[in-house]
């Protein structure tokens, strides 16, 4: 099914998308460009919430949640601790980003693939209408799925997370000292 | 009253098929011939080949044999002495008369063969050869014993012998100069035989260097005169001057190769200016000496204008008669000149060299005179009294050790046979009557005269007088050699006694020749000498006398008298001393013969020094400069060549191939650029292409 | 709603990310764009996924398998990052050029 524009911007649903969206595209934007290192982490963290709000409106309220508890809950503290440890310079006295004779490109490049993308997408999907049902996707109907069908790649992506988990540890330890006798 | 043979025509057409001569008008048994075929002469040619042959044999086997070799050559020597003596009987008795070519190549329409001629000219010479050279070579054991080198002493010398008879043998100009140039190299082999003292090797390169200018114009002559008559042989030649024609070729070029081939026999008898070469020669062995140096080799030119005598000599002077007088002045000059250069030699043997010069100078002013037979016959008996006078001089040296006069003296005590064999060789020289050169020596003298009264020219006149000067001349300094030798007393350091016999023996041999050899042509009487010369194929006029001018024989015996007599009251005196014997000077005259006229100075200075200085080193610029450069100028232009390939091959070849690894280089190099290390550049490079493929996608 | 509104935001959010990971000098930072850019994708996985009628819900289980995976990478990009301070006292990648060539 199809909607037209003007339709569309009748709908009530459509303006709570336009709220969550933007600024959840302002602070992706801010992110990449802020000077302060902090105030990027945080951004980014408004970026996840809006994408986890996005979830919630479409209906998959378990990605949602998993989202504000992995990434903007672990996650994020990460990259706090990353910035703590490699002593980042907090202020904005020097600059985050290369200088324009980096950015320019780059932005050049980046619209260039939003476009593509952007035309390949109108290009298939038109104004399609995500056709929803009365109910959100069920979590029970989710695990069943993922222990059922999807066990295997489960099972593989906790061997990930194990080797993950244990490669972060070798890696970030300190060398041990030298034992004498050597 | 003169004997006039005349020429007969069918003699030269009977040649080509090797048979004598038959009848003819005028006199003489000249042209006929007994023996014209046969085994005799027509295994003649054993006589040349034998002794060209024999010296390889003495090389490969002579060391083995006993006699190291010296049987080889004897037998050798003997077997052409036994040879020439039956021929020489044969021709004296019936006379022969042989001749014949084999040819061997061509060169145009020239013919090159070989061949030997039997006739009076060439017996004669056969059996001087053979007779001397036999007793030679018997002396020459006993002379070269103990010699390190003694097997190739004996196969130079029987190699020699082969050049010799070679010559004498040859029926045509070439085979002559073959024969020539054969005993030239032999001589000079035999002369440098000593060759560890560098003065030996500097006299045999006189002698050869001296000859080998003769011999320029001898080929000139040759070819010349070959060219005249289209053909080498002697034949050929007097065929021409037997038909009197006088606009033929060769009546044309007459006189010049006339000239050329007088000069290149003046060359190899040593006579003025060319004698240099004798006198240097003594410094060989003396039985080559003797041998060579006396007897054979050095008559070669006398030979060979005999040979072509009607050449020089025809009654109506169309051809070389011009020469003529230049042969005369040549042979006179010579004799008397060179011959009182043998006043002042210390070395006996120079003295002899001297002596052999102003003989040859007599033989050849015979023949410049046209007598013919005079000439030939003091060839002849020279031979034999010159070898014998060598030879024991070869025994005094021996004796005493040395070759100087005055390390000698009083030796007739000691050494009676050599004495006794001196002496008659002495008088055989001087002329004293009976012996052999009283008989060549008058005739010559005669025959000058003869010529100079009938033809009334002045140079025959100077002749004469110089001629029997000569006479003086010869007596003066044999005098003194045998005064100063054998005379007085004998005050030096070594023992002389008497040579051995095998030394001994050919000294009388050659003594009794000498006596007897001069009888073959008493005028008069028994002229068989003349009739044996006479069996030839062309005949000329010979001025010759008949009857003996008694007049002429007083006086040049009482020259020849004086001569003796000089000798005996200067150099025998009743002095002591060795040294005091041989102090007679005359002032002015004396130094000049000392130095030899000062002809070996100009020679060294106006010829050598020039030749060897910047001739040399001009030739020597050319040939580093020019010839080289010719020679260099292949490499030259081969290095070049090979450079611009390897130039090829680098720009070029290794060109593309590194230009192809230049450019792969530089386009690592641009694309290397491109691997800064830098994440995020690949990051950005990898979303380019992934841009780029989708948006290709979408396109197509 | 149209699918459409979703997907463009998946790209803005996936282009915005991208110019992050180009033009950031600090690593953490890079890392945050990345993270950007997995949000934008799963953005995108879900909204396809409530679009087209899939019993299976893949989209959503796939959002939830890159949820883990970006924590993991995060977790050792993080210890990287410590090791790479620890030898070099920075953590401006623009140093970090040691395998050009």
């Amino acid at each position: 099914m199809t909607v037209t524009l003007s339709e569309w911007f009748s709908e009530a649903a459509n303006w709570v998308f336009l709220i969550i969206a933007l600024p959840t595209l302002f602070s992706a934007f801010k992110v990449v460009s802020t000077t302060n290192i902090v105030r990027a982490v945080l951004y980014l963290v408004v970026t996840l919430a809006g994408t986890a709000a996005l979830f919630l409106v479409l209906g998959a309220e378990f990605v949602a949640w998993t989202v504000v508890l992995v990434y903007i809950g672990a996650v994020v503290i990460l990259f706090l601790i990353g910035i703590m440890i490699t002593r980042a310079p907090l202020t904005s006295a020097s600059s985050l980003s290369h200088d324009l004779s980096v950015r320019l490109p780059a932005a050049l490049l980046s619209a260039v693939l939003f476009g593509v993308m952007a035309w390949a997408f109108i290009d298939a999907f038109e104004n399609r209408i995500i056709p929803f049902g009365d109910d959100a996707t069920r979590s029970a109907a989710l695990a069943e799925i993922l222990f059922d069908r999807f066990v295997i790649p489960f099972e593989v992506v906790s061997f990930v997370l194990l080797a993950a988990l244990i490669g972060g540890i070798v890696i970030a330890r300190r060398d041990p000292p030298e034992e004498p006798g050597r | 009253m003169i004997r006039f043979v005349p020429i007969v025509a069918n003699a030269m057409l009977a040649l080509q098929e090797g048979h004598g001569a038959e009848g003819g008008d005028g006199g003489g048994h000249a042209i006929e011939a007994g023996i014209t075929s046969g085994p005799l002469v027509e295994y003649a040619w054993l006589i040349v080949v034998v002794p060209l042959v024999m010296p390889f044999l003495i090389m490969a086997f002579g060391t083995k044999l006993p006699k190291k070799g010296w049987e080889l050559a004897w037998l050798t020597m003997g077997f052409v002495a036994v040879y020439g003596t039956v021929l020489l009987i044969a021709n004296a008795v019936d006379g022969v008369l042989y001749s014949t070519q084999i040819k061997v190549a061509e060169i145009g329409s020239f013919a090159i063969e070989w061949g030997w001629v039997v006739d009076g000219l060439s017996i004669m010479m056969y059996f001087l050869i053979g007779v001397v050279g036999f007793l030679v070579f018997t002396y020459a054991l006993g002379y070269m014993k103990g010699e390190a080198n003694f097997t190739w002493f004996f196969t130079a010398f029987t190699l020699f012998a082969g050049g010799m008879l070679v010559l004498v043998a040859a029926p045509n100009l070439l085979q002559l100069i073959v024969g020539w140039e054969l005993v030239g190299v032999t001589s000079y082999l035999l002369i440098g035989f000593y060759w560890k003292d560098y003065a030996n090797v500097d006299a045999a390169n006189t002698a050869f260097m001296v000859n080998k200018v003769a011999d320029a114009a001898l080929f000139i002559g040759v070819i010349i005169m070959a060219w005249s008559v289209g053909s080498f042989r002697y034949s050929a030649v007097l065929e021409v001057v037997a038909s009197q024609d006088a606009s033929s070729t060769l009546a044309r070029y007459a006189f010049w190769a006339g000239l050329a081939l007088f000069i290149g026999a003046m060359g190899k008898s040593a006579q003025f200016p060319f004698h240099v070469w004798l006198p240097e020669a003594m410094a060989g062995p003396t039985p080559v000496s003797a041998l060579m140096h006396a007897a054979t080799m050095v008559t070669a030119g006398v030979f060979l204008v005999a040979r072509l005598f009607p050449f020089y000599f025809d009654p109506a002077n169309i051809f070389a008669g011009e020469v003529r007088t230049f042969i005369i002045i040549i042979g006179s000059v010579t004799l008397f000149f060179m011959g009182m250069l043998a006043f002042v030699q210390k070395d006996i043997k120079k003295v002899l060299a001297y002596s052999t010069v102003s003989q040859l100078g007599y033989m050849i002013a015979a023949l410049g005179a046209g007598a013919y037979t005079a000439g030939v016959f003091h060839l002849f008996t020279h031979a034999f009294f010159k070898a014998l006078l060598f030879l024991a001089a070869g025994s005094v040296i021996h004796a005493v050790h040395s070759n100087d006069m005055s390390d000698m003296g009083g030796l007739r005590e000691y050494m009676p046979s050599t004495f006794w064999t001196f002496i008659i060789g002495t008088l055989a020289l001087v002329g004293i009557f009976p012996l052999a050169g009283f008989w060549s020596k008058d005739e010559i003298i005669a025959s000058i005269k003869f010529t100079a009264a009938e033809s009334g020219e002045g140079v025959a006149w100077f002749a004469l007088v110089l001629a029997i000067g000569g006479a003086f001349v010869t007596a003066f300094y044999m005098g003194r050699v045998i005064f100063l030798t054998f005379f007085g007393e004998y005050e030096g350091k070594a023992q002389p006694h008497e040579s051995p016999k095998v030394m001994t023996l050919p000294l009388w041999g050659l003594a009794a020749f000498t006596v007897v050899a001069g009888f073959s042509n008493v005028p008069g009487i028994y002229t068989g000498f003349t009739d044996w010369l006479a069996t030839r194929f062309q005949v000329m006029g010979d001025h010759h006398a008949d009857s003996v001018d008694f007049v002429l024989i007083v006086i040049v015996t009482a020259f020849v008298a004086l001569g003796i007599f000089l000798a005996w009251r200067i150099f025998n005196p009743q002095r002591d001393t060795q040294a005091a014997r041989d102090r007679f000077s005359i002032p002015v005259l004396y130094p000049l013969l000392e130095h030899g006229y000062y002809i070996d100075d100009i020679y060294m200075d106006g010829i050598v020094r020039p030749t060897m200085g910047p001739l040399a080193q001009g030739v020597m610029w050319f040939d580093n400069h020019v010839i080289d450069l010719i020679a260099n100028g292949a490499a030259l232009v081969t290095r070049g060549a090979a450079r611009a390939v390897n130039q090829f091959d680098l720009r070029v070849v290794d060109g593309v191939f590194n230009t192809l690894a230049e450019a792969t280089e530089g386009a690592g190099g641009v694309l290397r650029l491109a691997f800064t290390g830098r994440v995020q550049q690949y990051v950005a490079m990898s979303f380019v292409g992934v841009v780029i493929i989708a948006a290709l996608f979408l396109i197509f | 709603m149209t699918v459409v509104q979703y997907a463009l935001l998946g790209s803005a959010m996936f282009a915005v990310g991208l110019y992050g990971v180009i033009t950031r000098k600090n690593a953490v930072l890079i890392l945050a764009s990345v993270e950007v850019m997995l949000a934008a994708v799963n953005v995108n996985f879900v909204a396809f996924a409530v679009f087209l009628p899939d019993p299976r819900h893949a989209g959503q289980i796939f959002a939830l398998f890159i949820i883990a995976i970006a924590a993991a990478e995060v977790g050792i990009g993080i210890a990287i990052i410590l090791m790479i301070f620890r030898n070099r006292r920075s953590a401006n990648v623009d140093e970090l050029d040691m395998m050009r060539h």
